[in-house]
């Protein structure tokens, strides 16, 4: 066969058509491959609101981490006044004293970061890289830490949390401790992943 | 295909069931161009065992792992149970366990070993550029094996390894959060997230380890071997068209080099895996001989020595910058120093190949690479305090100064000629 009568033009356009519609095939194709690994109806109703009576916490004492909403541990933290305080003297040092990034609900948007002042709830995972942050409420986490009012230290790579989940300056997390979405049922009893007041 | 040229060597009946295969699958040929009529320099030194270890290396790594896979349950009630009954129950099991956690240790001593050839001797130049992004291709493709296979024992450093390593894709701007979620199938670390690392360890990445393994092979033999003088042999070729400086890698390299580099290998790796499996913390870390706790971290957390100096530049970012934050560029420092090696083909500007007539600067800037190297990889493994992190932040400068500066003073430096022939010495 000689390639005299060839139409190159037309080659090249059934070849372009051909390629676009079979690399629209692959793109949807894909997409089951893709999808199936979001979290399954399963994961999703694991994830459903929990609630926690907290009746037995006195104040100072955290509860937690508990495997609370969605799996992740969650810090339940019963405030003294003394300890309400310190959070402004605080401030100066905080990356984001005013909560101005998205890490909490509109409601905990506050000097707190809570509902109530004295209740405060928070996701335990560090910002940075996902570590359980410890609680140390009254001595630092290490020597060096002068003047400690008490918060958060996590073991990975050294971020410091005040006791509102505020990130200190100059530490690799980048943000605040997440405050879930949560609503009191009662006076001592709350249901984390709600966002609506029940009481 | 022909006959073989030397029927004499063998029984007819061998001869005349080859010559039927022949014609039916290019054994022979083959055999001849990947084995007995392949010429390799006749200049190999110590450093050139290391890409046939690997290879023995991946293959015990298969087999040890097909068995392992046979008595592993990976469910998140019974992995952890299940290592414990392979370590105790199961006729050898343990042997089997320790073969495969070793060998991963060895894997990346060995490849890493591999890699250091390339820059010693310039593997990496034209026309080796594409072989050489092959073999970068199998590095990631490792290291992602390595990290899949390490959940899976369901300790609790498997599980916050896993956890920090998958929240590294959070830093990414916008669609972090969502990535972070697809990729484990939950809201934190769980049996979905160890299923999918399992059928991704043991069935997609090894296949794909050995594809691209495969095709490193064969884009070797087709532009043929370097040498530790980083001359061309195919350049001078005998009346036969068979390079002067080439000898046939069957059986002079197999039998002659390779196997003895083999058993010299084995014996040390059956000595650490009798005696020292879990070679003090460093191939299997304490912390996993407790089972996955999703509250409780352990007190420090260091991935396992192989990653520990990528890990340790991750660390050392700690400025935000261009309105991005410093855990965004402790994911681009860490990536960025894992893919740079795949450009050193073209930032290496020095007329030879060679490290033996390169420069003093070019010697200088690599072994200035591999101190920088040994020494992230040791604060990898320690907690993070101030001064780690200043020593980690200059050595990261270094790591990446050995590339950037590359095209500069491979060009500006003062080089030997390298010879018409390869040398013995």
């Amino acid at each position: 066969m000689s390639g005299d009568g060839v139409n190159k033009q037309r080659r090249y356009f059934l070849i372009g058509a051909t390629s676009v519609v079979g690399g629209l095939g692959v793109v949807g194709a894909a997409v089951p491959f893709v999808r199936s690994w979001s979290p399954s109806a399963k994961a999703r109703a694991l994830g459903a609101p929990v609630t926690v009576d907290f009746s037995r916490l006195n104040p100072g004492e955290m509860l937690g981490p508990i495997p609370a909403w969605r799996g992740q541990p969650v810090f339940i933290l019963y405030r003294t006044p003394a300890a309400l305080e310190t959070l402004p003297q605080l401030d100066a040092s905080r990356a984001d004293p005013d909560s101005e990034r998205d890490q909490q609900p509109k409601y905990a948007k506050n000097e707190w970061r809570s509902r109530r002042p004295e209740i405060g709830v928070y996701i335990g995972l560090c910002t940075h890289l996902g570590c359980s942050p410890k609680y140390f409420p009254v001595v630092a986490p290490n020597s060096s830490l002068e003047d400690w009012k008490g918060g958060f230290f996590c073991p990975c790579h050294g971020s410091m949390f005040d006791l509102a989940g505020r990130v200190s300056k100059g530490v690799p997390a980048p943000a605040n401790l997440v405050v879930p979405p949560y609503s009191f049922v009662s006076d001592k009893v709350i249901t984390i992943g709600i966002d609506e007041e029940h009481v | 295909m022909q006959q073989s040229p030397t029927p004499s060597r063998f029984p007819a009946m061998w001869t005349s069931f080859m010559s039927w295969v022949d014609r039916r699958f290019p054994a022979t040929e083959t055999f001849e161009y990947h084995m007995s009529k392949y010429y390799a320099p006749k200049n190999f030194n110590f450093w050139y065992y290391f890409g046939v270890l690997a290879t023995v290396v991946l293959v015990l790594q298969l087999v040890t792992g097909i068995w392992l896979t046979m008595s592993y349950v990976p469910s998140g009630d019974g992995a952890f149970a299940s290592v414990e009954y392979i370590m105790r129950d199961v006729e050898f099991g343990w042997l089997l366990r320790y073969l495969h956690t070793t060998g991963a240790s060895a894997f990346f001593v060995v490849v890493y070993l591999h890699m250091f050839r390339g820059l010693l001797y310039g593997s990496y130049r034209e026309p080796r550029e594409l072989l050489w992004l092959i073999g970068m291709a199998i590095f990631v493709a490792m290291m992602a094996e390595g990290f899949f296979g390490y959940l899976l024992p369901w300790g609790n450093m498997s599980f916050w390894a896993a956890q920090v390593i998958v929240s590294l894709f959070g830093a990414i701007p916008v669609i972090g959060g969502d990535l972070m979620e697809w990729i484990r199938g939950d809201f934190l670390i769980s049996e979905v997230t160890l299923n999918r690392f399992f059928a991704l360890h043991v069935v997609a990445l090894p296949l794909v380890l050995v594809m691209l393994v495969f095709v490193h092979i064969v884009a070797l033999h087709h532009v043929g071997s370097n040498n530790p003088d980083g001359v061309e042999i195919k350049k001078l070729k005998n009346a036969d068209g068979i390079p002067l400086d080439g000898i046939p890698f069957h059986p002079y390299y197999t039998i002659g080099h390779d196997l003895p580099g083999i058993v010299l290998f084995l014996i040390v790796f059956c000595a650490i895996v009798f005696y020292l499996p879990e070679m003090g913390g460093y191939f299997i870390e304490r912390p996993n001989f407790d089972e996955a706790n999703p509250l409780k971290t352990p007190e420090h957390i260091a991935p396992v020595w192989y990653y520990t100096p990528f890990y340790a530049m991750l660390r050392a970012a700690t400025y935000p910058l261009l309105g991005l934050d410093a855990k965004f560029w402790g994911f681009v420092v860490m990536a960025g120093a894992i893919a740079l090696p795949a450009v050193l083909p073209w930032l290496d500007r020095s007329p030879v190949k060679s490290m033996r007539y390169k420069g003093s600067i070019s010697k200088a800037m690599l072994a200035i690479f591999i101190v920088s190297f040994f020494i992230l990889g040791y604060l990898g493994t320690i907690p993070p305090s101030k001064y780690a992190t200043l020593l980690a932040q200059v050595c990261t400068v270094l790591y990446f100064a050995y590339f950037v500066l590359m095209p500069w003073y491979t060009r500006v430096e003062k080089t030997k000629p390298a010879p018409e022939r390869v040398t013995m010495r």
